[in-house]
């Protein structure tokens, strides 16, 4: 009986942990999400050569969320051309609306007509996943794991990561795609059943991030599959992926 | 203090210093071979790194050991001509902790060490010598019995976490060895530090070998480039670095903790502690805008200096945690069926971790008094001493759980004390230097040693005649400490892997880098 006072004590001092509303909270501290580039005239050449990824363009100026490693270096040196918000919905199906030009304020939008007709109804009420980390750096692994805990707790819309392939409907993949994993992706992508899935999770994995280019990677996989979701971030927030998966799987009321 | 030789065998350095290459003792091997197995002979030392980079016909051997009792690092090196033979009386047959610098060294130049107890592959990096060895041919230990069995988990594993491939030779239940063979996270990161090399590009790379591990990384890295370029950081910086390991130490041993119940089925713990995880990562993100503390450390300043805003927030934070730590925390060490799954499980001995040069916690665990947080303390360590948990000896599950809790617990009041130091300084936290006004020294080698959560984090860079960095070296806790899991396995039943290895939870991409 007083072991169990004890952890009424510890639930009680615990809390309610979960996140009601998972498309509402506001993020705090300087968190980098979607940015806004003001149309003010500077040196594209100096800013862009900042970029540790060359994710900057120019003419017009951009930002390519898929490169992008949020060092926010660019906004410390030009604060009033590029600012970064705090809208950590920035995941989408579309590999360009991952670039924001200068003068975009939109949000950053899944393209319902590219979803496939099957995604929505088949997996909108459950969608399990497999998680292949292909040399992440345990950044966008944990952020994963976070999507499953108390607070983010994805498991309620019906979104799991698995350990079995057999049993998943797609893949989710973390890293740069090292030479030594490119094998191990092909073999665990090609052991989910079809119809399937494959969302790119972190700049790592989208673009190689900081390691594109680099001779120690094979991207190969990613030439010949379909991408179906881009979930940009160094790491991603859980509340990036979470929303993405959702705008993704979900019918939307007309 | 020894006394002066005819001829020096090695230089004594500092922590987070630069020493010109010219002053650095160049041995014959078989010299080089003796210095290094007497300086070994000493409990109190062990090699922090130990390897190799090529030069125009030559293959440059560095080796730096760090002495726990005089606060310093002894380094030596040696060289061969690539037109010799490229062969060298193996040191692990000696000193076993060296087995794992000599496999990379065989693997990356084709060095042959005669006498090599464990000649196998590393990590298979891109660029090695040999490029017929690749990952999927890995030479296993094979066992000749019908009645014994092996069982192979990975490269990728049932749970979200990176990838490496672990091969249990069994008797029924029992493991008789557990073999691990890493590298399939390999991105070439030693080499990118040379491709990229604008000042951001090395920054973030450096928040990348480990990401779980930013701040430790990153500041390893700032403090071999603070030294190489002759900045000077006032004592705020320092300090808010140190806070920054600190809270990164509470975040992953909370998260450690969560994952160890949840290999016990212990629900409550798990739910818990990976709640408490939230608030600390949340913290980070108050502070810098990235929970993994990406973006805090930049070398010579910061972009985001602790203000009294988030040094009043930061108090609250420890305040509220403490308190929910401390039940959950009591709870757990205190429940019989979590207790009956952890003691006595996974043993490792005091010798054994000697043995392989077992740093971090994978040392304190078991008995080894070694924390650089006392013996190497960077700046922000030795403006308030650290006072390391030192006393837990039985290396079993329940010890790697328990330092995390008494490491928690002291993190907490060590970052009060830094936070009392911080009030009392009232000059500005510098602004990170620029690409264009660090010039690094020519011709220098530079050492940076940071106690992270996991353990003994090791930077190393040489400069070229032009101060260029012609090579950097990595070195991750974890490159050591996994021998301490394989060890730990043994006659132990194949079931208790899943808690032995998250009670450990090693990185695979700080070993295959």
């Amino acid at each position: 009986m007083i072991m169990l006072f004890e952890e009424i004590h510890i639930l009680k001092q615990h809390g309610k942990q979960f996140i009601a509303d998972i498309t509402a909270p506001q993020l705090p501290g300087p968190f980098k999400g979607r940015p806004e580039i003001s149309l003010e005239k500077i040196d594209e050449d100096a800013l862009a050569s900042l970029c540790p990824t060359g994710a900057i363009g120019k003419s017009p100026v951009s930002i390519d969320m898929g490169k992008c490693v949020m060092c926010g270096e660019c906004s410390f040196a030009y604060p009033s051309k590029i600012k970064f918000t705090k809208d950590y919905k920035i995941a989408t199906n579309v590999r360009e609306r991952l670039i924001v030009k200068e003068g975009d304020v939109h949000p950053i939008m899944i393209d319902e007509n590219k979803i496939r007709k099957e995604i929505q109804s088949l997996f909108g009420r459950s969608l399990k996943l497999r998680e292949i980390s292909a040399a992440g750096a345990n950044a966008d692994e944990a952020e994963l794991n976070a999507c499953g805990n108390v607070n983010f707790d994805m498991g309620r819309f019906g979104i799991d990561f698995l350990a079995s392939p057999r049993h998943c409907d797609g893949i989710a993949i973390t890293g740069p795609i090292s030479q030594n994993m490119s094998e191990a992706v092909q073999v665990c992508y090609d052991a989910v059943p079809d119809p399937k899935l494959i969302i790119l999770v972190g700049t790592d994995a989208i673009s190689g991030g900081i390691h594109a280019g680099s001779g120690a990677l094979n991207r190969s996989f990613l030439e010949s599959h379909a991408i179906d979701l881009y979930v940009p971030g160094n790491p991603p927030h859980p509340l990036t992926f979470v929303n993405g998966i959702l705008e993704l799987i979900r019918k939307k009321k007309k | 203090m020894e006394k002066q030789r005819d001829t020096i065998s090695y230089k004594v350095i500092q922590n987070q210093s630069t020493i010109a290459l010219q002053n650095i003792p160049v041995l014959e091997y078989g010299k080089f071979y003796a210095e290094v197995i007497a300086l070994m002979q000493h409990e109190h030392n062990h090699c922090v790194t130990y390897y190799a980079y090529p030069t125009t016909g030559k293959l440059h051997f560095i080796c730096c050991i760090a002495d726990d009792k005089a606060h310093d690092i002894k380094i030596l090196s040696h060289e061969v001509m690539e037109s010799e033979k490229l062969q060298l009386i193996s040191i692990t047959r000696e000193v076993y902790a060296f087995h794992i610098f000599e496999r990379e060294i065989a693997e990356n130049f084709g060095v042959e060490f005669i006498y090599q107890p464990w000649d196998k592959p590393v990590r298979y990096a891109f660029n090695r010598a040999n490029q017929q060895k690749v990952i999927n041919n890995y030479p296993f230990y094979k066992i000749q019995s019908e009645e014994l069995h092996e069982v192979g988990v990975g490269p990728i594993h049932a749970g979200v976490i990176e990838p490496g491939h672990f091969r249990f030779l069994c008797n029924g239940e029992t493991v008789l060895h557990l073999e691990i063979q890493l590298g399939w996270q390999h991105r070439g990161v030693e080499d990118t530090y040379l491709e990229k090399s604008s000042l951001i590009q090395r920054t973030v790379l450096s928040e990348s070998i480990a990401a779980d591990t930013a701040v430790g990384h990153t500041s390893a890295f700032a403090g071999v480039m603070e030294s190489l370029g002759g900045i000077l950081i006032p004592d705020r910086l320092h300090i808010e670095r140190t806070i920054g390991l600190e809270l990164e130490r509470i975040a992953m041993h909370i998260g450690d903790l969560s994952n160890m119940c949840i290999g016990l089925a212990y629900q409550l713990g798990a739910s818990v502690f990976g709640a408490l995880r939230t608030p600390t990562i949340n913290y980070s993100q108050l502070w810098c805008g990235n929970r993994f503390g990406k973006g805090l450390i930049r070398v010579g300043g910061s972009h985001y200096p602790l203000t009294p805003e988030l040094i009043e927030s930061l108090a609250k934070f420890l305040d509220n945690f403490e308190g929910r730590f401390k039940t959950m925390s009591n709870k757990l060490f205190s429940l019989p069926s979590a207790l009956m799954r952890i003691e006595n499980i996974g043993t490792v001995s005091t010798t054994q971790m000697q043995l392989i040069g077992a740093v971090g916690m994978a040392a304190r665990m078991s008995g080894i008094k070694r924390d650089l947080r006392k013996s190497h303390p960077t700046v922000g360590y030795a403006l308030q001493e650290y006072d390391p948990i030192f006393d837990l000896t039985t290396g079993d599950v329940w010890a790697r759980a328990m330092l995390r809790k008494l490491e928690i617990e002291k993190s907490i009041e060590y970052i009060r004390g830094l936070i009392k130091k911080l009030q009392l300084i009232t000059e500005d936290t510098p602004k990170p230097v620029s690409q264009g006004s660090l010039s690094l020294s020519p011709s220098s080698f530079s050492i940076s040693l940071v106690e992270g959560w996991r353990g003994e984090i090791c930077h190393s860079a040489v400069t070229s005649a032009e101060g260029q960095i012609m090579h950097y070296k990595v070195k991750d806790p974890s490159v050591h400490n996994w021998m301490a899991l394989a060890l730990s396995l043994r006659d132990l039943e194949i079931s208790d892997f899943p808690i032995n290895n998250k009670s450990y939870n090693l990185s695979y991409c700080g070993h295959d880098l």
